[in-house]
C-alpha cells in the first residue's frame, strides 16, 4: 500500500531540535569536559615527548595524535574509547524518552511520519558529534601550532580531515546501537545499560574472545604451520565485527603514513618495499577503504533494525 | 448536509489475541461534540488512534474529513488535533517553545501570531516563557488546547481531557470545549466520566468491550435504555421508608442509599403514592426526586442487560 506524503517532512526540524537540545544538556556537558580533559591532558603529554626525542620526522604533526607518554594513552586511543561513550550518552533515552515523557503520541500527531521522528533525532546526534568532533581537532591544531611551533603540512590537514570522518562513521556506529536499545527498552536505564555493557565487551573484552573463538574454530595443527596461519587470520575477522578494531586500524593507517598493511602479512610480500617509508595519501585511504565501508555498514545495519523496530512499534502503552 | 468529518464501517482492531475494538461503526458529524464514553479498556483510546492513523486497522474502513488515515496520513494529521490523555510536552523548554515547534513540524512557519492568540485564548500568556516543567496538570491540558488552537485543526480529538483535574479546572476546560466547539470545530471526546461530559456532549457513543453498545443524544439514550423504569429518591425522616413503600405492587427495586435517602426501582411514577404513605406513617417527607437522564444510569443498565442477554 502506497502512503502519501514525503517522509522526509519535519526531518530537519526534528534534527535542529534535538541538536539544540544535546548542546544545552548538562548530560552532554558533563561528557564533552571529560572529553575535553584526557584530550589536553594527553596532548599535553604528546607534545612533551615530541620535544623529547627531537627526532626528524615528516608527519610530526600527525605524532600529536598517536604519541603516547606513561602512563597516559594517546590522544587516538582515549577517542576510541570514548566516543563511544558519547555516542551512548546521546541516544540511550532518544525514542524511550518520547515515550515516558508522553510526548510520543502527540508528536507523531504532528503532519510527519515515524520516519521523520527516527531520522531527525539520529541526524540531530550525528550532527553534535560532528561539530564537538571538528571543534576538538581545531583545539587540538592550535595547540600543536603554539606549542611545536611549526604549521601542519597540506598532507598532514588531509589525514586529520580523514580522521574526522572516520571517527564520525565510527560514532555513527555507537549512536546507532543506543537508540536501537532505546527503541528496544523502555526504561531508559536499561537501555544506557545495555549500551554500555556492549561498549565494555567491544573495548576490553573483545580482544580476548576473539583469539579464544578462533582457537576453538581452527585449532593449530604443530607439525602444520598453514593452520597457524588459518588460526590468526580467523581470529582477525573475530576482532574485526568489532566497530572498535575497524576504527582503531583505519586510524592507525590515517595517522602513521608508514603503515603499509594492516592484519597477516607475509616476508616475501615485503621484498622491495622500503620500511618505514610514508605511503601516499591516496593509497593508506585505500587501504583502509574495506574499514571506513565496514564502519559505514555496521551503522546502516543497526539503524535499519532500530527502524523496523520502531515502526512496528505500537505508540500507545 | 455537508459530508460526515468521521466514517467508521467495520472498524477492528486486535493486540495479539486480545480485542481492543470489534466492528466499529462511527459517524461523526460537523460541528458536534462527540462523546466517546466507556470505562477504560473498552477500546475508546485504540480508537483514536485509528482514526488518526497511528495505529493499523485489522479490518474495516475510516475516512476522516474525507481523507484515508492509513493512505493519506500526512494530510490528515494536518488538519486533525490530537490532545492525548496526560499530554506531554518537552520540560525543559518554554511553552512557547513548544508550540513552535509543533508549528514546525506541521510546516507552519511565522507562526508567532497564532501562537501568541492561541495561549491568550487559554489564558496562558503571562506563562508563555516559563518553563512546561513549572505547568500545573490544568495548565498542561490548556497548552495543549492551545496547540490545537495554534494549528488551526478542523477536527479535535481529545482523550480523557478531564482526567486528574480539580472540578474548577474541569469546568473551565469543558467551557472553553464548548466556546470551541460554536466556532465550528469538531470535537471528539473520550472520558470514562459519564456524568461530566453528558452536559456538553451533543452525542455520544457507549463502549463496552471494544463495541459500540449504543450512540445516540443523552436524552433519547435515557428514554430508550431505562424505557419503563422509573428510579425514585427518596429522602425521608422520622421514618423507616423501605418498610413503608415495601407492599407498593409496582416497585421492582428497593436500595438505601444513605440512612435518610432510599432509591426506588418502579414501573410507573409512584411519587405520590410514596409521599402519602410516608406522611400518613407521620414521616417528614424532604426530597422526593425522579432523574431519568443520568448516563451513568443509561450505562449501568445498559450493559446489565447486554451481560443478562449473552
Amino acid at each position: 500500500m502506497r502512503r502519501e506524503g514525503s517522509p522526509f517532512s519535519g526531518l530537519s526540524t526534528v534534527a535542529m531540535k534535538e541538536a539544540a537540545d544535546h548542546m544545552t544538556s548538562p548530560r552532554m556537558h558533563l561528557v564533552m569536559l571529560l572529553v575535553l580533559l584526557t584530550a589536553f591532558g594527553s596532548i599535553y603529554a604528546a607534545i612533551g615527548e615530541i620535544k623529547n626525542t627531537l627526532s626528524e620526522d615528516q608527519f610530526l604533526f600527525l605524532r600529536l595524535f598517536t604519541t603516547a607518554r606513561e602512563p597516559l594513552p594517546s590522544f587516538v586511543a582515549f577517542l576510541g574509547f570514548l566516543l563511544p561513550l558519547v555516542a551512548i550518552a546521546l541516544g540511550f533515552d532518544a525514542i524511550n524518552g518520547e515515550y515516558n515523557r508522553r510526548t510520543m503520541s502527540r508528536i507523531l500527531s504532528q503532519p510527519i511520519y515515524r520516519d521523520a521522528l527516527l531520522a531527525g533525532k539520529f541526524v540531530g546526534g550525528l550532527l553534535v558529534i560532528g561539530i564537538c568532533l571538528l571543534t576538538l581537532w581545531l583545539l587540538m591544531t592550535g595547540m600543536g601550532i603554539l606549542m611545536l611551533g611549526l604549521p601542519p603540512s597540506g598532507e598532514e590537514i588531509m589525514r586529520g580531515l580523514a580522521f574526522l570522518i572516520a571517527s564520525l562513521a565510527y560514532a555513527g556506529v555507537w549512536l546507532a546501537i543506543s537508540m536501537l536499545f532505546s527503541t528496544l527498552f523502555r526504561a531508559p536505564a536499561t537501555s544506557a545499560l545495555a549500551g554500555l555493557t556492549l561498549w565494555l565487551v567491544f573495548t576490553i573484552f573483545w580482544s580476548m574472545i576473539g583469539p579464544l573463538v578462533a582457537g576453538a574454530i581452527a585449532p593449530v595443527d604443530p607439525f602444520d604451520p598453514t593452520t597457524a596461519v588459518h588460526q590468526a587470520e580467523i581470529a582477525h575477522a573475530i576482532a574485526r565485527l568489532s566497530p572498535n578494531t575497524l576504527f582503531g586500524e583505519a586510524t592507525l593507517a590515517l595517522l602513521n603514513p608508514a603503515t603499509r598493511a594492516l592484519g597477516l602479512i607475509f616476508v616475501n610480500q615485503l621484498q622491495g618495499a622500503l620500511i618505514g617509508a610514508p605511503l601516499p595519501f591516496d593509497q593508506s585511504i585505500l587501504l583502509i577503504w574495506p574499514q571506513f565501508s565496514g564502519l559505514i555498514a555496521a551503522m546502516l545495519l543497526v539503524y535499519t533494525i532500530a527502524y523496523v523496530v520502531f515502526q512496528r512499534q505500537e505508540i500507545r502503552a | 448536509m455537508s459530508a460526515p468529518v468521521i466514517e467508521a464501517a467495520g472498524l477492528t482492531k486486535h493486540y495479539g489475541r486480545s480485542v481492543a475494538v470489534e466492528g466499529l461503526d462511527l459517524v461523526v458529524n460537523k460541528g458536534e461534540i462527540f462523546g466517546l464514553l466507556g470505562p477504560n479498556g473498552s477500546g475508546k483510546t485504540t480508537t483514536i488512534l485509528l482514526l488518526l492513523g497511528l495505529t493499523e486497522p485489522d479490518g474495516g474502513s475510516v475516512r476522516v474529513l474525507g481523507h484515508d488515515p492509513l493512505r493519506e496520513p500526512l494530510e490528515v494529521k494536518r488538519r486533525v488535533g490530537y490532545l492525548p490523555d496526560a499530554v506531554g510536552f518537552y520540560d525543559s523548554m518554554s511553552a512557547w517553545e513548544n508550540l513552535r515547534y509543533t508549528m514546525r513540524l506541521a510546516g507552519i512557519s511565522s507562526a508567532e501570531e497564532r501562537i501568541a492568540s492561541a495561549l491568550a485564548r487559554v489564558r496562558l500568556t503571562e506563562v508563555a516563557d516559563r518553563r512546561v516543567s513549572t505547568f500545573s496538570r490544568g495548565m498542561r491540558q490548556r497548552l495543549g488546547i492551545a496547540d490545537l488552537l495554534a494549528k488551526g485543526s478542523e477536527l479535535a480529538i481529545l482523550d480523557e481531557p478531564t482526567s486528574g483535574l480539580d472540578p474548577q479546572s474541569t469546568q473551565e476546560l469543558l467551557d472553553l470545549i464548548v466556546q470551541l466547539a460554536g466556532e465550528g470545530m469538531t470535537i471528539v471526546l473520550s472520558s470514562h466520566l459519564l456524568s461530566m461530559v453528558q452536559a456538553i456532549c451533543s452525542r455520544v457513543a457507549l463502549f463496552h468491550r471494544g463495541r459500540v453498545g449504543l450512540v445516540g443524544r443523552v436524552a433519547d439514550l435515557a428514554s430508550q435504555v431505562l424505557g419503563g423504569s422509573y428510579i425514585i429518591e427518596v429522602e425521608a425522616e422520622g421514618c423507616d421508608t423501605a418498610k413503608i413503600v415495601a407492599d407498593v405492587p409496582q416497585i421492582t427495586r428497593m436500595t438505601v442509599v444513605a440512612s435518610d435517602v432510599t432509591r426506588v426501582d418502579a414501573e410507573i411514577d409512584i411519587r405520590p403514592e410514596i409521599a402519602s404513605r410516608i406522611v400518613a406513617a407521620g414521616g417528614r417527607l424532604k426530597r422526593l426526586s425522579m432523574d431519568r437522564s443520568s448516563l451513568d444510569e443509561v450505562y449501568v443498565r445498559y450493559f446489565e442487560q447486554v451481560d443478562h442477554a449473552a
